[in-house]
């Protein structure tokens, strides 16, 4: 496990090189790396959040130096915290890292899925199965980030993996499902963007008046299910 | 109990010291570019230094008053008028009911941070009452204020109204914070760094390149940071073949303000308040906290350089600023009593 500032204010906790190799493993070590650091409580951390293979770590470099660091010792004693949250954590009780599985309707009418036709001549696999596969597969969120709420998901079906757009459309609907090299993602708001549109969910994946404010966290499982037109239509309202 | 947005400007907006604690769900932030610079104008005008205030782009604001107030303003060189008379960077300034505070182009510099007391009294949304303008949330309506609109302001706080009758007389305050912490732009800004991630993936020349020559700021520079021409800055762990060409050929992971990125073609991007919160491309480097008052007044055509730092100095550096900045907490209140 590797630990380097991330200028003078922040840390990235490497727990892993790879992802792809091992997303459900990869993803499960960095929840486990993020829950021992949050349970430490260390003085000055501010906020915590995962990544694919890291945990960046936000602090107040003044609230170190108050809690007895010197200048030259800030990292130092930072570092020497989150190790030992680790050797500490390593007797304790794991708990479940499954966490949630989150059902995410998806309308994927022509009307939504502007580049279904596009990756089914790509992945030369009839737009209905590609829809199937989609739906069949279940993802697990890797990371949460881009725009606020937008879930990148890991465990797309091989074959549907698909290039990103090689110019990105400049707006993107709220709601669109999309597809890019091994991941598969949700953009919750209106916004530019160079995935490939496949449907679109009636869920808000963001709302600012909400606490926590995303639908998704890091470490969710997700399924979609297709809905018809109709049904979309009643819960968009 | 409010302010009236006579002229909105160019870009103005509702910002605090940011919305901490939720960048795990993709939230940037953002606030005020120069939160250090808010804090003081917030200080001057006997608010909370985490008070709202407004960010000020280029200029172009007016604000036309509805009742007595102090204000205040730290940043880029502008050229600020109550009426005929000039209100320099620093200095807590008095404003009658129905006066009319001006903002013109600034000579040097881009940005700058109004404190007002009483402060802008928006809702607060997931912790902060800063404008999420990426997003459209938080601030007033989620939006850059247009002309025309009506803000909130809080009550006077009681050193608020102590200042109001102080500056009866004079107006404006004799007293002011250090120079650099008021008026930061430089003519030729040099921003200190320390070594990135990503640092030794650079080959030497970029590493010479960086740290020696001169970068100019390009059109494309907003709140969520600059892009930067120059000299190419080259990789050299020798990534070629598709794995160059996809766009993320690093696993995306944090970034903060002040990360300084290198997409492949070599220019260099300094993030600033409002970047997203994680980035796929190489970290070469990080501007210093306590500069991040000069990579906030970055602006089209300004030449830039780097300085290498140890983290060490960084946080000697940011100390003793958080020290100056408590003595001169203590000096406002001998003015204000």
């Amino acid at each position: 496990m590797e630990i380097a500032p991330l200028g003078d204010s922040a840390l990235i906790v490497r727990v892993r090189n790879q992802f792809e190799d091992a997303p459900e493993q990869t993803s499960n070590e960095v929840l486990r790396a993020l829950r021992r650091i949050a349970d430490a409580r260390i003085p000055g951390v501010i906020e915590l959040a995962p990544a694919y293979t890291t945990v960046a770590v936000f602090f107040d470099p003044l609230r170190v130096m108050n809690d007895a660091a010197r200048a030259d010792h800030v990292i130092a004693s930072l570092t020497q915290k989150i190790r030992e949250a680790f050797s500490r954590g390593g007797r304790r009780k794991q708990r479940d890292t499954s966490a949630r599985l989150v059902e995410i309707p998806v309308c994927y009418e022509a009307e939504f899925a502007l580049d279904l036709e596009h990756v089914s001549r790509q992945s030369q696999i009839d737009p209905i199965e590609v829809i199937d596969l989609h739906c069949a597969a279940q993802y697990r969120v890797s990371c949460i980030g881009f725009t606020p709420g937008f879930p990148f998901l890991s465990g797309l079906h091989k074959r549907l993996a698909t290039r990103r757009r090689s110019i990105p459309r400049k707006e993107i609907p709220a709601g669109s499902v999309a597809i890019a090299g091994a991941q598969t993602g949700i953009y919750p708001m209106k916004s530019p963007g160079g995935w490939n549109i496949i449907g679109r969910t009636p869920l808000h994946l963001f709302d600012p008046r909400k606490d926590p404010p995303a639908l998704l966290r890091p470490g969710d499982r997700v399924r979609f299910r297709a809905i018809k037109r109709e049904e979309f239509d009643r819960a968009a309202n | 109990m409010k302010i009236d947005i006579t002229r909105a400007g160019f870009l103005t907006s509702v910002q605090d010291l940011g919305r901490l604690g939720f960048r795990q769900f993709g939230v940037s932030v953002g606030g005020a570019l120069d939160s250090h610079a808010l804090r003081v104008a917030n200080l001057l005008v006997g608010n909370d230094e985490s008070a709202a205030g407004l960010e000020i782009t280029l200029g172009g604001l007016r604000l036309r008053f509805v009742d007595d107030r102090i204000v205040a303003w730290c940043g880029g060189g502008f050229d600020v008028r109550l009426g005929s008379t000039s209100v320099a960077a620093g200095h807590a300034a008095l404003v009658r009911a129905g006066q009319e505070l001006m903002f013109n182009q600034p000579k040097v510099g881009c940005r700058c941070w109004l404190g007002i007391s009483g402060e802008i009294d928006v809702p607060i949304v997931l912790g902060s009452r800063s404008t999420d303008l990426r997003t459209n949330f938080g601030g007033f309506d989620g939006r850059a204020l247009r002309d025309g609109d009506t803000l909130p302001l809080g009550r006077n706080s009681e050193r608020a109204k102590t200042l109001i009758n102080t500056l009866g007389e004079e107006k404006i305050a004799h007293w002011k914070p250090p120079h650099d912490w008021s008026s930061p732009a430089q003519r030729e800004p040099a921003l200190r760094f320390i070594r990135g991630v990503d640092w030794n993936r650079f080959d030497d020349v970029a590493i010479q390149r960086f740290t020696n020559e001169e970068f100019s700021v390009t059109a494309e520079a907003d709140r969520m940071g600059a892009r930067l021409d120059g000299p190419e800055l080259k990789r050299g762990d020798n990534v070629t073949g598709p794995a160059a060409a996809s766009s993320m050929d690093l696993i995306s992971e944090a970034v903060v303000p002040g990360t300084i990125q290198v997409p492949p073609g070599g220019k260099p991007i300094v993030l600033l308040g409002d970047c997203q919160t994680i980035g796929g491309y190489p970290k070469i480097a990080h501007v210093i906290s306590v500069d991040l008052p000069i990579a906030a007044q970055l602006r089209v055509g300004d030449r830039v350089r780097f300085h290498e730092v140890s983290l060490t100095e960084a946080h000697q550096l940011l100390a003793e600023r958080e020290r100056d900045l408590a003595e001169f907490r203590v000096g406002i209140k001998l003015h204000v009593r």
